[in-house]
């Protein structure tokens, strides 16, 4: 970036200045840098990034506006994708909820909204996302207790009861078991006569992450992708204004990837969900507007801001050259982000409402469409409705107070931040170029190179902090010897005990024969490798469970064990 | 049976003297994942920082049953099971293996572990028989400092 001109006026106010200032970078840096003391012997970011003092125009000096920035709203979209962002629309405030019996959490999803949540998002138990009944013996001790339980299509539509499908968008949080979620879903939608195309929403269903960071899986990584690509191509044939895959970063990052990582992978991710459905015959124009994106949103203000940004750039220049898409609308990167859970602290959890507004700050000044704030008590449990409030008026309070949000991008031309992102996309770029010479995000997962990756800068981000070169307020400095108590959420354990009855006569009840043809028909479907997604609706609606389509895949496409690598 | 091998018998089902490791060896540990939950970082990272201590560590992987952790234990004759268990479920899980050891004859393996446990849960584990929780921002040097003190055959 080239410094303004001065004009005749600021020429004499600096000639006649009694003080000699630098003329240039490096002449500043030695004669004004150089004789300072610092606090530290380095600076550093969580990511290990080296933090420079200044970041001087020099280093910027072949910047191209256009072809590096480009305005709001225009290919490669690193402003934003929406030429007004949040002066048109603000982010949705989508807070992830659910726990116990899906009565509970839909109380929780109407809690939310009447204090002004803008976008619903649906977290489910261990079993659902593993694909067990909560009858099955490996759900003991864990119904209701990471999320809502969900098994039957009765227990989706006390989910949503007395919500507007047609008028919120739903997110939901499931991977392995998305096929039969997204089935219930629709089945739910047409048993209240709404229309596919009405329906708005994201089912996270990306599978790929799910064997590099969060570990929720039934079959190995091929079949996993091909049920992932069967959603995003129904989604795109029948529920056109439904986000068939959020291609997620977050749990990458939360499982200890660098701000770099967390990035590289997940766009790496995404292109292997493209490569896949393309060669399934999609042209990437029909599919592409709808896939979306999860990033975490950490403690590097700046290094998330500038992740956020180096994201928009490298998927669009992706979409447009290696995949000849000629749609903006496929070449848009829209993304909700959450804050980082790990980030926060079970010592004084007050302190968390403080690390979760400048994390919130973050995600807004880096342009994110949809966001999750995270709850002061969640390093004790799941969050009560109080702490969830808080969560929730953070991103009030900067929507409506700070300013932030009326003008577009305003961090853009701050040498830091233009200098970051342009290392981040050029450190980003350098990771997928590996993956790609592995053979593709598929190769590098089944041969553990993320997996690797990320336990490495997990164990020496604790080693730093164990050393103290990481400082966490409350853990390793600042720490307080009466701690102070905060009320937390208790799962009753008789929640189980009526899920389990409920599924139970759920069972019972069913018409034998419609669910026997029924069972068979989605089992030939899997075996002749077509779209499970008509099956699994049909299957649904006459009683088909999660579990029970989850034991067909098990059958089918096998079962996938943990490599149980340090 | 005589009432003395009868009486022996069913102390030898309860409380043992717990396991430590001999003079100069290594100290033995399982650390393992109940359950359905997949949040292993916590597993991976003390794992590894108790192997760089010189511990022989073996690391079950995920998605194991109560049963599957108490006999991988016994097979590999550890002296010691860390469980990490962020899920919710600790207050099913702990007690479970807890039961099975005693069952299996091997209380004398020491049961510790963490993850995202209230500390009113904290307190029932440890009546259980459960040796020691360590919460989120334990340093790993605190966990190796406990299990050579107790397991060991000194402070390091």
């Amino acid at each position: 970036m080239k410094s303004k001109e001065s004009s005749s006026a600021q020429d004499s106010l600096v000639n006649s200045a009694p003080v000699n200032t630098s003329g240039s970078f490096d002449e500043w840096k030695a004669k004004r840098l150089a004789p300072q003391k610092e606090r530290k012997p380095g600076f550093q970011s969580i990511s290990f990034r080296k933090q420079p003092a200044l970041v001087a125009p020099e280093q910027l000096s072949d910047f191209d506006y256009r072809e590096r920035l480009g305005y709001p709203g225009e290919f490669p979209f690193t402003r934003g994708v929406q030429p007004t962002m949040y002066r048109g629309r603000l982010w949705t405030m989508r807070q992830f909820a659910g726990f116990g019996l899906a009565e509970d959490t839909n109380r929780r999803f109407k809690y939310l909204l009447a204090h002004g949540q803008t976008g619903l998002s649906t977290a489910f138990d261990m079993p659902s996302l593993m694909g067990y009944d909560p009858d099955h013996p490996k759900s003991k001790g864990e119904v209701g207790r990471e999320g809502v339980s969900v098994s039957t299509i009765e227990d989706m539509e006390r989910l949503f009861e007395g919500i507007a499908l047609d008028q919120v968008t739903v997110s939901m949080t499931i991977n392995c078991t998305s096929t039969p979620a997204m089935a219930m879903y629709f089945a739910m939608a047409r048993r209240r006569g709404i229309p596919f195309d009405q329906l708005g929403g994201t089912i996270q269903n990306d599978m790929l992450k799910e064997f590099i960071a969060q570990k929720e899986w039934i079959s190995p990584p091929e079949p996993s992708v091909k049920l992932s690509c069967d959603i995003i191509q129904y989604c795109a044939e029948h529920a056109p204004k439904f986000n068939g895959i959020s291609i997620s970063g977050y749990h990458i990052r939360e499982a200890g990837a660098t701000a770099v990582q967390e990035l590289a992978f997940t766009l790496a991710d995404g292109l292997a969900y493209v490569d896949h459905c393309v060669k399934r015959g999609m042209p990437v124009d029909t599919f592409a507007p709808r896939l979306s994106f999860f990033f975490d949103v950490h403690n590097d203000f700046f290094e998330e801001i500038a992740k956020f940004r180096a994201a928009r750039r490298i998927w669009a220049v992706m979409m447009r050259d290696r995949f000849g898409a000629k749609s903006e609308k496929s070449m848009m990167l829209r993304t909700h982000a959450q804050t980082a859970g790990v980030s926060l602290t079970a010592q004084q959890p007050v302190n968390n409402v403080a690390r979760v507004a400048l994390q919130a700050l973050a995600a807004i000044l880096g342009g994110v469409q949809s966001l999750h704030t995270n709850s002061m008590d969640e390093t004790l449990s799941l969050p009560t409705e109080a702490a969830a409030k808080v969560a929730l008026r953070t991103q009030q309070i900067i929507a409506e107070e700070s300013g932030v949000t009326n003008t577009v991008d305003p961090l853009g031309g701050s040498y830091y931040v233009e200098k970051l992102t342009n290392d981040i996309e050029t450190e980003a770029l350098d990771y997928i170029r590996r993956i790609d010479e592995m053979g593709g995000m598929l190769r590098a997962v089944e041969v553990g190179y993320p997996q690797k990756e990320i336990a490495e800068a997990a164990y020496r981000f604790q080693l730093e902090v164990d050393a103290k070169e990481q400082s966490i307020v409350g853990v390793n400095c600042y720490t307080d010897d009466h701690e102070q108590d905060i009320p937390t959420l208790h799962i009753d354990i008789a929640s189980e005990r009526l899920q389990i009855e409920r599924v139970k006569a759920f069972k019972q009840k069913r018409d034998v024969t419609k669910h026997k043809a029924a069972i068979e028909r989605i089992r030939a479907d899997c075996r002749a490798k077509v779209n499970v997604m008509p099956s699994l609706i049909d299957g649904v609606e006459v009683g088909v469970t999660l579990g029970e389509i989850s034991d067909i895949y098990r059958e089918v496409f096998g079962v996938y064990t943990d490599p149980g690598l340090i | 049976m005589s009432d003395e091998s009868a009486q022996n018998a069913a102390r030898q089902n309860t409380v043992k003297e717990p396991r430590r490791a001999a003079a100069g060896a290594p100290i033995r540990v399982l650390i393992a994942k109940p359950g359905l939950d997949g949040h292993d970082r916590g597993a991976k990272v003390v794992a590894r920082a108790l192997r760089d201590a010189g511990m022989e560590v073996i690391y079950t992987g995920l998605h194991q049953t109560p049963e599957m952790i108490v006999r991988s234990a016994i097979q590999e004759d550890v002296q010691c099971i860390g469980m990490s268990i962020l899920s919710g479920a600790h207050m099913t899980l702990f007690p479970e293996v807890l039961d099975l050891l005693k069952s299996n004859d091997a209380s004398d393996i020491l049961l510790f572990g963490g993850g995202i446990i209230p500390k009113r849960d904290v307190e029932k584990l440890k009546e259980l028989g459960v040796a020691q929780i360590f919460l989120p921002g334990t340093p790993t040097q605190d966990i190796i400092t406990w299990m050579r003190t107790t397991i060991g055959q000194g402070v390091k």
